[in-house]
């Protein structure tokens, strides 16, 4: 027990007398992680309830899922709205955090400002509002519609990831291609995005998952043959509970925490 | 011609290519900025115009003052704001503790820690929320197993209603607190909590007096994103509600999709747009935004 009586910190606190600290935030970190965890073994349970564990194992309501065309349409329009959208707002986001980063214009802080703002305002007016306006000219169920307003919610992540990663690029490093003859666009292609690209790298998956686990948008702006994974599972978990979501839910664990462990490798090889 | 001359003309030739360089720059923004304006801006703008228009087609406040006379809208704006204060409030409540642990820890052993933190974050809103009902329910894990360990004998009722819905909320807003907090606590240099306790305070001095006062702008800014986030939610307490708290986003779809009711929609829409517009003004005049969302040079 020498550990607890050691200096944990500058102030001579001692590791002992942190103790409750450290319980504490053990617990709250369980809390984070675990109802989303506990969702997985649930899935393989062989029953018509949700039982954990459960009393006896199988790949039923995996099977239900994939024997469902709506299920099954529902996963390809939302991996292709992720898709597309990260097609999107990558490049126009990039090429946007590039600019108003370079430039010293006095409108570039402005600009910003109005990029950033689909983070900060209700997602529910930016649906009712793309709705209203795709009404109006037909696009209402269409992939396009979907995309287009998913990237408005992806740009911000994207601007906020790429500004950053500016931040701490030298970009003097750029300079110096330009002093030896390169336009900016080549110094950009050869010198900045080699640095950036792992920044650019973790903006792509976010703007994938942006789409992907998005529900109000697409609630409003899409539909029928393009109903996304989302908008149906939110509707069926109005009606029951019904342990097809519990596999479907395990699916999305699994997509979102390979991301996430994909940008952290990413990170790793930065450092 | 003189050398004066010649050199006052080379300084126009090369103000006015780097001007011409800053538009240039300014145009790579332009995709962006058109597209959030075609599709975000415009149709907002729009929706605010219908929400001055009575049934009929003339301009009127009939949308406005029955926001005001209505004690059933007086009741959802009280239940959303009750809802952000108290997701908010315990969020700190959390998070605090959490963030501090996190800072406190080795580089190798926070960058372990914080993925307990990223990995709901980084989770699907719904898919979180449907585990909480799963968990909450009448016959759910929680209920079974403390009944089995005999903490209460009748299953409580954890959700449809405003305690499951806060224990969502609390759940999928605590890394939005979390994360600037933590920056914001790293960001503390250690040579003051030296110096504090060089000069003879103990541990709980130096945390009040010194580390508790430089890590509230991060608090501050972490509060700020989860209370505005919270106005408009709209998923977990639509699932985990039940019907019994009803938060302003969830009028505005019923108002459209029951109602068909583009008016009241929109003038609901744009009050809360204003309520959220007003407190991020308010506080980026507190405390400096840029830092939490990065931008700026």
């Amino acid at each position: 027990m020498n550990w607890l009586n050691r200096p944990a910190s500058e102030t001579q606190i001692t590791h002992g007398q942190r103790l409750w600290l450290y319980i504490l935030a053990t617990v709250i970190m369980i809390l984070l992680v675990a109802p989303t965890v506990i969702v997985i073994p649930m899935s393989f349970s062989a029953s018509q309830y949700l039982e954990f564990p459960p009393r006896e194992w199988s790949l039923r309501w995996y099977e239900h899922y994939l024997n469902s065309p709506e299920w099954i349409q529902a996963t390809w329009t939302s991996l292709k709205a992720g898709f597309f959208t990260m097609c999107v707002a990558t490049p126009i986001g990039t090429a946007a955090a590039y600019g108003l980063f370079v430039t010293k214009h006095p409108l570039s802080r402005m600009f910003y400002v109005l990029l950033i703002t689909p983070i900060m305002i209700p997602v529910i007016l930016i649906a009712i509002a793309a709705f209203y306006v795709f009404v109006q000219i037909r696009m209402v169920n269409s992939m396009f519609g979907l995309v287009i307003a998913h990237s408005i919610l992806a740009l911000p992540l994207v601007l906020i990831v790429i500004s950053a990663a500016l931040k701490s690029f030298d970009m003097n490093l750029e300079m110096a291609a330009r002093s030896l003859g390169a336009s900016r666009f080549t110094a950009f292609m050869d010198v900045t995005l080699p640095q950036i690209r792992f920044s650019v790298l973790t903006a792509a998956l976010l703007s994938f998952l942006t789409s992907f686990d998005e529900v109000i948008v697409a609630m409003f702006v899409s539909g029928g043959d393009n109903s996304t994974l989302t908008r149906n599972m939110f509707n069926a978990l109005r009606d029951q509970i019904d342990p097809t979501i519990a596999s479907i839910s395990t699916i999305m664990i699994v997509i979102s925490s390979s991301l996430l462990i994909l940008t952290q490798l990413f990170r790793k090889s930065r450092d | 011609m003189s050398i004066g001359s010649e050199a006052r003309a080379n300084e126009t030739v090369l103000l006015k290519q780097s001007r011409r360089e800053e538009w240039a720059l300014l145009g790579l923004a332009s995709p962006a900025i058109l597209t959030v304006l075609i599709v975000m801006v415009l149709p907002v703008g729009w929706l605010f115009y219908l929400s001055f228009l009575a049934d009929d087609g003339s301009f009127s406040l009939e949308h406005y003052n029955r926001m005001l006379e209505s004690k059933a809208y007086g009741r959802i704006f009280m239940t959303t704001f009750e809802v952000s204060f108290l997701t908010t409030g315990l969020c700190i409540l959390i998070g605090y503790p959490l963030a501090y642990f996190l800072s406190q820890l080795s580089p190798r052993m926070a960058a372990l820690c914080m993925l307990t933190v990223l990995l709901p974050f980084w989770t699907s809103l719904l898919v979180r929320t449907y585990a909480w009902l799963v968990l909450l329910q009448r016959k759910g894990l929680i209920n079974s197993w403390a009944i089995d360990l005999g903490l209460w004998d009748e299953p409580l009722k954890l959700v449809h209603n405003l305690n499951g819905t806060l224990i969502g909320m609390v759940h999928i807003m605590l890394p939005f607190l979390v994360l600037p907090l933590y920056g914001s606590m790293k960001a503390i240099s250690a040579d003051y909590l030296k110096a504090s306790s060089n000069l003879g305070a103990g541990p709980s001095q130096t945390f009040w007096n010194i580390f508790f006062p430089l890590s509230l702008p991060g608090l501050f800014a972490g509060a700020l994103i989860v209370f505005v986030l919270c106005l408009g939610f709209f998923v977990t307490p639509a699932v985990l509600g039940g019907g019994k708290v009803i938060m302003v986003s969830m009028q505005i779809t019923s108002n459209i999709e029951l109602f068909f009711n583009w008016g009241a929609a929109s003038a609901l829409g744009v009050v809360l747009l204003v309520i959220t517009l007003a407190i991020l003004l308010a506080a980026s005049r507190l405390l400096k935004l840029d830092n939490v969302l990065g931008g700026g040079h």
